[in-house]
């Protein structure tokens, strides 16, 4: 992938809203995770590394596409600081990126089956294509 | 009582019984749902992004024609009510947004996020009451033992969604009273099903679902109830254990006994 933008913590942070500072580093938000055995970063690595702006490696890691937005790290956060918020920032400033969507329209009718809801495809392209 | 029904894009192909169901069964309530006009797609998932205006323009649409009719508008399906109630509080709270959004649309007034947001169970237990859906039933599904899903959407946040509880919610399960039969509490009623997930990683998508279904088929339910077509095709389709999950429209019909009118 190539990354043509130099995106910095307050890119993000402009994105996402979120402020990592308030995190208290207790790891609630990686624990209650659903997709914590398919993220190679957890979400309290998420908030920790933006906030040392080491933010290349999220940018290229699977992680950006595996979180479900189910909010559960949000809403059990003791110090509300949103990572889920902070994973979507991230992953728009990767497809925001010259010909990054990460799903294309050509790859759907390969993914349909009959029962499949129209709200699959439109929650999929809201997350993963501009 | 009249209000603006909003119903999304799935609730007009694939879910049409959840759609149906739940206008048949609110007329035998003596409420009338009136269609948003030229009603455009939620996206399915609410556009986080605090620099993000176009995604969230249907919404604000939708909104501002229930709010110049001055009814509620009414959402059935828990991604649109999930959607358009966080978008609804954006125009609210967030002066950046509503401001961009209003110059972007330019209305005849301006919007400022006043309408009210409210979803069919919330119709049911504020306005209706269960008590006295309780007493319109005539079907009572005796001796049905229900699990409730709620997942994520209707849920989370709770400071902008106000359903429930999050962590320990009653309605569905004060809706399954009502209608005569038996809740079955389990405890991944509120966790994801996997969601679009079943687009990009079937595999994490089978896991999150058998995980909430093998929950409550432990507890001995007999069928579970959701408000979501995805979560709905996410449990029937990529869980391995088998349980029927219904739309809990169709049960409230079937209760009323309007479910073949």
């Amino acid at each position: 992938m190539s990354l043509n933008t130099r995106i910095d913590r307050e890119t993000i942070q402009h994105i996402s809203g979120v402020n990592t500072r308030k995190c208290m580093k207790c790891g609630k938000c990686t624990a209650t995770c659903p997709a914590f055995h398919e993220m190679e970063y957890h979400p309290h690595q998420f908030v920790d590394m933006v906030q040392k702006g080491n933010i290349e490696p999220l940018m290229k890691s699977e992680s950006i596409w595996n979180c479900l937005t189910c909010f559960a790290c949000v809403e059990r956060c003791p110090r509300d600081v949103e990572p889920a918020k902070l994973v979507e920032g991230i992953r728009l400033a990767v497809i925001r990126q010259q010909d990054q969507n990460y799903l294309k329209a050509e790859q759907i009718p390969m993914m349909l089956d009959e029962d499949l809801p129209q709200q699959a495809i439109v929650s999929a392209f809201r997350k993963y294509k501009k | 009582m009249k209000y603006s029904y909003y119903p999304g894009c799935t609730l007009k192909t694939k879910a049409k019984e959840l759609n149906n169901y739940a206008i048949a069964s609110a007329r035998a309530l003596g409420i009338e749902l009136e269609e948003i006009e030229n009603w455009q797609c939620c996206g399915g998932v609410y556009p986080i992004a605090k620099d993000e205006i176009a995604t969230k323009l249907p919404s604000v649409r939708a909104l501002a024609q229930a709010k110049d009719k001055g009814q509620d508008l009414l959402t059935l399906c828990s991604a649109c009510h999930n959607v358009i109630k966080r978008v609804n509080e954006d125009m609210r709270t967030d002066e950046d947004i509503r401001t961009k959004v209003n110059n972007y649309m330019a209305p005849d007034t301006t919007y400022n996020g006043d309408a009210n947001v409210i979803h069919y169970l919330e119709m049911l237990r504020d306005v209706v009451g269960f008590d006295a859906l309780k007493e319109k039933v005539v079907n009572p599904l005796k001796g049905k033992k229900i699990a409730a899903y709620y997942g994520c959407l209707l849920l989370r946040p709770d400071k902008v969604m106000h359903f429930d509880d999050p962590e320990n919610p009653q309605i569905m399960e004060d809706f399954i009273r009502a209608i005569g039969a038996e809740p079955v509490i389990f405890e991944q009623r509120n966790e994801c099903c996997g969601g679009y997930m079943t687009l990009n990683d079937k595999e994490l998508a089978q896991k999150r679902s058998q995980c909430v279904v093998e929950s409550a088929a432990r507890k001995e339910a007999d069928c579970m109830i959701t408000a979501c077509p995805l979560c709905r095709y996410n449990l029937e389709v990529n869980a391995k254990t088998k349980l029927p999950v219904i739309y809990f429209t169709e049960l409230l019909a079937e209760a009323l006994g309007v479910k073949e009118a």
